[in-house]
């Protein structure tokens, strides 16, 4: 995915943000996650500040919190088990509305969610404002080992390509009148997505003929030259 | 005539899974020809096209390119010499843009900066894609994913052009562009193909490869005129298709 043309989770713009090298993004989104982890649970005022440091960097790259926040749903298994956590810990007991929770189940409960949230948000920025071509060239420039740059940027081009392949694997089916949906139809679901692996493994091979054949030898030419 | 582009000789070839597809096969191509190489599914036209650059070694027999071997000491050379255009364009097309896949296998030839931009531009060109050149090849047509495919095995100046079905998939305007792409080019092609009338419109020399071996290397009308050898050879013409009711054929 590259210049003139958005991923799903980038939202286009010219603000500082977007511009900023993208190694710096990553270095700086790393920082802030270093210091969010290590805050201590009950420092409320800090999780203030970090949320408010946040929200102007996502003021600033004018992109709109209705853009990020439906995109957030990634959060909702970690927001499970941060709600299940007042009910399962041990310790001593505290009443929330009615209910015995238990109380240091509640201060980790919601810790998790705040430095989830907080995380979750700020890695949605660095996406929402960095091209996925823009951020690879970024862990080269970090130095990132040159193997795994690679399967990132394989990654990034074949995942259309292999959701499409999915997509029309799932019309094919609902065609011969199976619902994907159902669990009575999710042993055949199974068995597509099977054959979609095997797909994917053999494209994965002939992408590779098809690269031995221009000459490929272990190491991608620096793709930013050619810009 | 000088010494053939692509010269092969008793090339034989089994799978480790003991399969054996090719059966002793000789092929000569010379400079500037254009040559389609017919044969039923399963003739084992794509196992002689991966010996052409080294993909699979010859079990007996053997490759040459323009007097070069094919074999592991020149791979790098025999890669640049000979190009193969791929049937699927998104297996061909793996990076972000279009001007980083041309430039893929340059690249990896050792060529840098303005000289890499410069034959980026030129390849792009001559298929007429130079306006996609920042553009991520997925979001291309099918045809014109094809035609960058074209390109970036063109940007290595090959010496003989391999072409993977070129005309599958692709809807009749597409199917005549490509052709008008492929007779403005000034190198050797040898193209793999079904499309009987596509084999007829761009190559004048036609060889038919079944079951391992080839059995005819003819002018494609004789080819395609030969009712007995077709029928032998699981080839048909498209319903409506004769040959013999074209007056002239494009050069």
């Amino acid at each position: 995915m590259g210049a003139g043309h958005g991923h799903r989770l980038h939202f286009h713009g010219h603000s500082p943000v977007h511009r900023a090298p993208a190694h710096l993004k990553v270095l700086a989104l790393l920082g802030f996650m270093l210091v969010v982890v290590a805050t201590p649970r009950q420092a409320y005022a800090l999780f203030a500040v970090e949320a408010a440091v946040l929200l102007a960097v996502i003021a600033l790259s004018r992109v709109p919190l209705r853009y990020l926040l439906p995109r957030m749903v990634v959060e909702v298994p970690f927001v499970v088990f941060a709600a299940l956590m007042p009910f399962i810990a041990h310790g001593p007991r505290t009443e929330v509305l009615g209910m015995t929770v238990s109380e240091p189940g509640l201060v980790a409960g919601v810790a998790l969610l705040v430095k989830g949230t907080i995380g979750v948000l700020a890695s949605l920025t660095l996406a929402a404002t960095t091209e996925p071509q823009d951020l690879l060239r970024g862990l080269q420039r970090l130095r990132a080992p040159d193997l795994v740059v690679q399967i990132m940027g394989f990654m990034i081009r074949y995942l259309d390509v292999v959701t499409a392949e999915l997509g029309r694997m799932m019309t094919a089916l609902r065609s011969r009148g199976c619902d994907p949906r159902s669990p009575r139809h999710w042993p055949v679901l199974a068995r597509s997505l099977g054959a979609l692996f095997i797909r994917s493994y053999e494209r994965g091979e002939r992408v590779h003929l098809a690269m031995l054949s221009r000459g490929y030898d272990g190491r991608l030419p620096q793709s930013g030259e050619a810009r | 005539m000088t010494a053939p582009v692509l010269d092969v000789q008793g090339l034989a070839f089994a799978y480790p899974d003991g399969h054996q597809a090719l059966f002793g096969v000789d092929l000569h191509v010379h400079r500037g020809e254009r040559v389609a190489l017919l044969g039923p599914n399963g003739a084992g036209k794509t196992t002689l096209v991966l010996h052409l650059n080294g993909i699979l070694a010859a079990g007996r027999g053997s490759v040459t390119v323009s007097g070069l071997p094919v074999s592991k000491e020149h791979l790098k050379e025999i890669r640049r010499r000979v190009g193969i255009v791929f049937q699927d364009p998104d297996d061909q097309l793996f990076l972000g843009t279009v001007r980083q896949d041309v430039a893929f296998g340059p690249a990896n030839l050792g060529l840098k900066g303005a000289a890499l931009d410069r034959r980026v531009m030129d390849a792009l060109d001559r298929v007429g894609m130079a306006d996609f050149v920042d553009r991520p090849p997925h979001h291309l047509s099918y045809g014109q994913r094809r035609r960058v495919a074209v390109a970036t095995v063109l940007a290595m100046e090959p010496e003989i052009l391999v072409l993977d079905e070129p005309s599958s998939n692709l809807d009749p305007a597409s199917r005549r562009e490509l052709a008008d792409i492929l007779r403005s080019l000034d190198v050797t092609v040898l193209m793999v193909t079904h499309d009987l009338p596509y084999a007829l419109e761009l190559c004048p020399r036609s060889v038919v490869l079944s079951e391992g071996v080839v059995v005819a290397d003819r002018p494609t009308f004789d080819v395609l005129t030969d009712d007995e050898l077709m029928a032998a050879h699981r080839l048909e013409l498209p319903w409506g298709f004769d040959p013999r009711r074209i007056d002239s054929l494009p050069g």
